[in-house]
């Protein structure tokens, strides 16, 4: 059976919060201020929330529900999403299939973590039941060593070499330098990005992200009501989103998104040239390469070839992480999930001021989380088109 | 290739002593199987048992066939570095001072893809053999190991930080008068280390070990009675911060059950030596080590007791001196636990029926004290916790598993 199309979904008020290192708040306080930001700037009252979902990894013990009570909030419908990297285009899925069936008029889809001083440690000692048994006690600080492992796996198996990776990163670096909510504000060179501090061979400093606070957040409401309340908004042409694909692969070169891809162009009813931008979830570039691949443009292990003539900058001729993504913007948790698909809605209707590509009508969002044990287990993809 | 481990310098007294961290310990039930198998040193993983897919990690449920029949099962340890990374610094406390630290993603020939430590010796790519280890936290970790030994590869830093290995370490023997006292000593001084204390009780007296004691390498004989207090507290206070490996050796032992016996003399004496011995060394000797376990080359690493096998389960021949034993067994599990946030390892050797005078109405097989020393040292060089020397002892201990009450009555006969 072919599936169902997102027409009639509007996605409206991408709504981000500049990033910091560290704070002294709460992820309570982070998702109110997005969500008070968000409605306040597209003229909704919180009582006409009647949808709500959330993606948090440092709300314990609190969950959406929580939030519901602490925040004033009456949802008809409610959803937590503890999908990582994947979250933001997760949720975009279920929340645009709750407003097509009327099981809720508008959604607030938010994201957004606080970054304590050693939370971050703390959070990856116990960041699922596999990484506390067989990961954490290997030294593994987070998911450096894992991301190096398939970093040398990569490389190995494809001839990549650092500089490779290294475009990546120095593009979003550039972009990130528009983006006055980034958190690196200095301008980074190929030969900064090789000779850096090593973290994990091959992985160095400037292939981590910076473990931050921060929030973004979108609503999701029809196109009726959007158009009603004179907001510009985004459409869905397809979204996918997969989990623990290819399992039996020894080593992670490939994400779920191989298993779907045909179907996602085919709904979109477009091919990868026809986008404007591309938003992949940069944890690591290694994993960007990956999804540049998996999602089709290019073919397994050509990645390094295809981007060696792009230029990634947001007025080059593939414009990638136009925020300066992860990479540059910092990892704000969860909200790491939401941070393209956030910048992408803004890119496609018009809105994303500094950074805006000239012209940009289609873009192509993907995500990645969860680190379980030795790979990311969630995968998700859309594609986004503007009305203005 | 290792770097061979060269002799520390005398250690700087104004300098602060490193304060022990830990490897994280937290784990899931099911996957304490991994430590429960590495404190024999055995490679064990889950099998299904009813698809018989090997699962890694640890599992609730097979991620074949959904059955919860997962028992755990020796495997072939054989497999190929798929991947490695050097983590040059870490957010753990534990790795971050000892890094650079080696990790890698090996491949199993038996299926599952097992992230592990990386030995100095495993070349790029090579072929491994995984050996299940308990690291600092006292929990098991595997350690991929070259296929082929290579010189000095006991000296690899990571596989050091598992092991409790005598080499360039300073031991005590608790008991030199022990029949096992010289075996002890010889196999300790072909192994490197680099001082060897013997305790002696009641010096005016006679002991036939001595002379052979002083031959040995490196042994120093020192004035030592684990029933008198203030005698172990001097001892502790002369050498209690240069014991990196204490080997309580002491034993007092008489054949007989409660009926044979009129009265409860030779059981005091028993509880002296066996129970009170061992509390009285741990209460002396066990903060001085603890404080110790991060101190170099030569830092405090491990505890060592001699018990008897029928610690695990009674032997009414000897029935007051198992339950001594039993006493001790349990003592040494509060003292495991004590040590755990220090990483000083407790290894319990289990022997059966020893070659010595008190034994000498039983038949063999019996325990030759040289077949002891090896094992205390072999179970030292892999970091284990429990070992069993002997084949009474090995006997004893699968009975033991497979069903202690079934054995408690094949131990009076009866289960032909």
């Amino acid at each position: 059976m072919r599936r169902q199309n997102y027409d009639g979904v509007a996605l409206v008020a991408p709504t981000t919060l500049p990033y910091q290192r560290y704070s002294i708040e709460t992820a309570h306080w982070w998702i109110a201020r997005v969500l008070k930001t968000m409605l306040d700037g597209a003229g909704v009252k919180p009582a006409e929330l009647d949808g709500f979902s959330v993606a948090s990894f440092t709300l314990f013990p609190d969950t959406a529900v929580g939030l519901t009570q602490h925040l004033g909030l009456c949802p008809r419908w409610l959803d937590h999403i503890p999908m990582g990297g994947a979250s933001g285009v997760v949720a975009l899925r279920k929340a645009a299939r709750a407003v097509q069936a009327g099981d809720a008029d508008i959604v607030a889809c938010v994201s957004g973590d606080t970054n304590h001083i050693d939370s971050f440690r703390a959070l990856l000692s116990s960041f699922s039941r596999f990484a506390m048994d067989a990961s954490y006690p290997y030294g593994y600080g987070g998911p450096n060593a894992n991301f190096a492992l398939l970093t040398d796996r990569y490389m190995t198996e494809f001839g990549a070499d650092r500089a490779d990776f290294g475009r990546i990163a120095v593009a979003q670096r550039a972009n990130a330098l528009n983006n006055p909510g980034a958190v690196m504000k200095k301008p980074l060179t190929l030969e900064q990005y090789l000779d850096a501090r090593p973290i994990a061979d091959p992985i160095a400093l400037f292939d981590c992200v910076m473990p931050c606070a921060g929030a973004e957040a979108f609503l999701v409401m029809t196109v009726d009501e959007a158009e009603a309340r004179g907001l510009p908004y985004a459409t869905i042409g397809g979204a996918i989103e997969r989990h623990n694909a290819h399992a039996d692969d020894p080593i992670q070169l490939r994400g779920g998104w191989t298993m779907d891809i045909d179907e996602l162009w085919g709904m979109a009813e477009c091919s990868p040239e026809d986008v404007d931008l591309v938003q992949t979830y940069d944890d690591y570039p290694v994993i960007s390469m990956m999804q540049i691949e998996d999602l089709g443009f290019c073919g397994k292990g050509e990645g390094p070839d295809f981007l060696r003539d792009k230029d990634m900058t947001i007025t080059g001729d593939f414009p990638h992480n136009t925020s300066g993504g992860q990479l540059s913007g910092g990892q704000a948790g969860a909200a790491g999930g939401f941070i393209g698909l956030v910048e992408a809605i803004r890119q496609v209707t018009g809105q994303a001021g500094p950074t805006q590509v000239t012209g940009a009508k289609r873009a192509l969002v993907s995500g990645f989380g969860m680190i379980n044990y030795d790979r990311g287990v969630c995968s998700s993809a859309a594609v986004l088109e503007g009305v203005t | 290739m290792t770097e061979r481990l060269k002799p520390p310098p005398r250690k700087n007294p104004q300098k602060r002593t490193v304060s022990p961290t830990s490897p994280p310990a937290m784990r899931s039930r099911a996957s304490l199987g991994i430590s429960a198998a590495a404190a024999e040193g055995r490679f064990m993983l889950q099998v299904c048992g009813e698809c018989h897919a090997v699962q890694y990690p640890a599992r609730d449920a097979c991620c074949k066939c959904l059955s919860v029949d997962l028992p755990w099962q020796d495997v072939d340890p054989a497999g190929q570095l798929l991947a490695e990374t050097t983590i040059r610094t870490s957010t753990n406390l534990y790795f971050r001072e000892r890094s650079p630290w080696r990790t890698g993603s090996v491949k199993l020939d038996a299926g599952p893809v097992i992230i592990a430590h990386v030995h100095g010796d495993v070349e790029r790519g090579a072929r491994v053999r995984l050996e299940n280890k308990l690291d600092r936290s006292g929990q098991g970790v595997l350690l991929a190991m070259p296929e082929e030994r290579s010189p000095d590869m006991e000296d690899d830093p990571q596989l050091r930080a598992m092991s409790s290995d005598p080499k360039l370490r300073r031991v005590l023997i608790a008991d030199g008068r022990n029949s096992n006292a010289v075996a002890l000593a010889q196999a300790l001084a072909e192994a490197g280390t680099s001082m060897i204390f013997v305790g002696e009780s009641e010096s005016w007296r006679p002991n036939p070990n001595r002379s052979a004691l002083e031959k040995v390498p490196g042994v120093e004989m020192m004035a030592l009675d684990v029933t008198d207090t203030s005698s172990v507290r001097e001892l502790a206070g002369e050498i209690g911060g240069k014991t990196d490996i204490l080997i309580n050796n002491a034993r007092f032992v008489r054949p007989g059950g409660v009926l044979e016996r009129g009265d409860t003399a030779f059981a005091h004496d028993e509880m002296e030596v066996n129970y009170l011995g061992l509390m009285r060394l741990a209460q002396a000797f066990g903060p001085g080590m603890c404080g110790r376990t991060a101190d170099g080359v030569n830092s405090a690493v491990a505890w060592v007791n001699v018990i008897s096998a029928y610690a695990l389960v009674n032997a009414s021949d000897y029935g007051c001196f198992s339950a001594s034993n039993a006493a001790a067994f349990s003592l040494s599990q509060s003292l495991r636990a004590e040590f755990r946030a220090s990483g000083l390892r407790l290894m319990n050797v289990f022997v059966g029926p020893t070659e010595d005078d008190w034994h000498q109405p039983l038949p063999p097989p019996k325990v030759m004290p040289k077949a002891l020393a090896r094992d205390v040292v072999k179970g030292l060089r892999d970091g284990l916790e429990d070992v069993y020397c002997g084949d009474v002892a090995k006997d004893l201990r699968e009975r033991f598993m497979a069903g202690p009450k079934i054995l408690e009555r094949e131990m009076t006969g009866g289960g032909a």
